[in-house]
């Protein structure tokens, strides 16, 4: 597990991180969520040692980073932001210094690198110079560094950030696949890539932790969560909408749209769950005018703009939404 | 012991290949040979000199290194800031030490091998005469720890900044500085006011007063602790750069 603990970074005057704590467990990918600037490769930075603290912990399998530097980055993974790698090196000589450098000799060595070859495919360009390789090969090379040791623990700071949507898919799956027995930590401002490939979601801005929640949680707090959008073919929008303001768990009927061939809904229940809606669409049955419906999932973007945008929204539900370590 | 030993060869390999992945090795190798070949027989004239030893080669080196070490120095941290993989190597099982050491290693054995190809200089002196090889071989050990000072200086300036072209001007100047500091033209500048205790540290703490006693072939323990100090220094003020950017 990693451990972070009021985790502070002051840059001078400003403070980048704030008292920032929160957990990351083996099987778990934590999405990491905010603005640019917000703090995140500064959190990412002390966690993988790079940066010190100025006040703060943080912990590996209970292993202090501030007392056993070395012990705990042999277990870490850390893909930097833009992956930088040595352009005049071919693939296969930079992974080899990364092995060498993290104790590999001989046949171990081949092992590991063939291994991290094979699984960022990178066996086309194994023997070319990094610098020549395109923007998703680099990008995988420095992945392939990243996973070379096999680590319990994986720390990236926008594996997707500039990769086509192709590579950007083939990049989700394979943190995907190596969620099974890794705990990952990963940065991002991409929200579907939060709900494809995270369990959790920290939202950080102006260097405190503002939501952890999973993307499910965070998208319930989204004011269209749980509405039901109705359309219906029937012009006859007053009659409608008392009806439906009559049934059950129905709080208010909105209008959204009205045109002559149909009339568009929106129902707005008592209680913003999914069984909650699913009464409710039960009872509509019977509606014989009904086209389709559906029932609205949420929206993180939403949420994000409101978490952190603006002085308004920032820690707007703070209130209630204590981080789950705490 | 046996895993700082595999971690500092780990990163001086890969410094080492850097430099051979890159045009820099060639041109730094051709421009040293051809320096110093171009200053000691054109400009000592060390033909026309008759005299069957290499002082004249050696007395030139202070001057080639100025340029060419912080060259090869330069590029040890600043490029790796510029580039963003410093992340990566401070992130890798390793304590700042062994990697420090492993750059400074690899450009050493570099200048090393540089040196070593001046070889056909000692080829041509035991042709045409008969010199003290045991001159010769101080003068070679005396240029190699003087560039390693040189060499602790340039690290140094390079762990300062990610612009190599700066890390280069502050090695030229700093290494001026050390070179003027006991030059005799400078001894003799300030010798008519400055106060004996002042000549005596300047002499003292230059470059050319405890390296033109290696180069004649005098072996002074004293002289090889100056350079051996100086490289330590160097690589102490690389650790604090390092640590300090670190902590910021």
């Amino acid at each position: 597990m990693i451990r972070v603990d009021e985790l502070t970074k002051t840059f001078g005057s400003k403070t980048a991180v704030d008292k920032v704590s929160f957990t990351v467990k083996r099987g778990e990918v934590l999405g990491f969520l905010g603005p640019n600037g917000a703090g995140k490769s500064t959190t990412m930075r002390m966690i993988t040692g790079f940066l010190r603290p100025t006040s703060g912990s943080i912990s590996i399998d209970g292993l202090l980073l501030a007392e056993k530097p070395v012990e705990v980055r042999r277990r870490l993974g850390y893909l930097p932001e833009n992956a930088p790698v040595y352009p005049d090196m071919t693939v296969e000589g930079f992974l080899a210094f990364c092995a060498e450098a993290r104790g590999y000799r001989g046949k171990s060595k081949k092992l590991k690198i063939g291994a991290a070859i094979e699984q960022c495919f990178l066996a086309p360009v194994v023997h070319q110079r990094i610098g020549t390789l395109s923007k998703g090969y680099r990008q995988r090379v420095c992945f392939a560094q990243s996973i070379l040791h096999d680590p319990p623990y994986l720390v990236m700071d926008e594996p997707t950030d500039g990769l086509d949507p192709n590579q950007k898919h083939e990049v989700r799956e394979m943190i995907r696949r190596m969620s099974r027995d890794k705990a990952i930590l990963l940065s991002t401002h991409i929200l579907d890539e939060v709900d494809a490939v995270c369990q959790r979601a920290l939202i950080i801005a102006n260097g405190r932790l503002i939501a952890d929640d999973t993307p499910e949680g965070l998208r319930r707090r989204s004011s269209s969560y749980g509405t039901i959008t109705l359309v219906l073919g029937n012009a006859v929008t007053d009659r409608l909408k008392k009806r439906f303001e009559a049934l059950e768990e129905v709080k208010e009927v909105q209008v959204v749209s009205q045109t002559e061939a149909e009339v568009i809904l929106r129902l707005i229940p008592a209680r913003r769950e999914p069984a909650s809606a699913a009464r409710i669409l039960s009872q509509l049955e019977a509606e014989q005018d009904l086209l389709s419906f559906a029932v609205d999932r949420g929206r993180l973007d939403e949420i994000f703009r409101s978490l952190t945008g603006g002085s308004n929204g920032t820690g707007r539900f703070t209130e209630n939404d204590q981080p789950a370590g705490s | 012991m046996n895993s700082f030993f595999n971690a500092v060869k780990a990163v001086a390999k890969r410094e080492l290949n850097a430099y051979f992945n890159s045009a820099v090795a060639y041109v730094f190798i051709v421009i040293f040979l051809l320096l110093s070949g171009f200053f000691t027989f054109y400009v000592s004239n060390w033909f026309e000199a008759g005299q069957a030893d290499l002082r004249s080669f050696f007395q030139w080196h202070p001057w080639i290194y100025i340029i060419l070490v912080p060259a090869i120095a330069m590029r040890l941290w600043a490029e790796e800031k510029r580039l963003g993989t410093l992340e990566i190597v401070l992130t890798l099982p390793l304590k700042p030490s062994e990697v420090i050491l492993g750059k400074f290693i690899a450009a050493w054995l570099f200048i090393g091998l540089a040196l070593g190809l001046t070889f056909p200089m000692v080829l041509s002196v035991v042709y045409l005469g008969q010199p003290d090889l045991g001159a010769i071989a101080s003068g070679y050990l005396g240029s190699f720890l003087m560039a390693g000072a040189f060499l602790g200086i340039g690290t140094a300036t390079s762990a300062m900044t990610s612009n190599q072209v700066v890390s280069f001007i502050l090695a030229v100047v700093t290494c001026l500085f050390f070179i003027l500091a006991g030059y005799p033209p400078t001894i003799n500048i300030i010798s008519g006011w400055a106060p004996l205790w002042l000549i005596r540290t300047l002499e003292n703490i230059g470059f050319i007063s405890h390296f033109s006693s290696v180069s004649r072939g005098v072996i002074d323990l004293r002289d090889m602790l100056y350079f051996l100090s100086f490289m330590i220094l160097g690589l102490y003020c690389n650790s604090l750069l390092l640590d300090w950017q670190r902590q910021r």
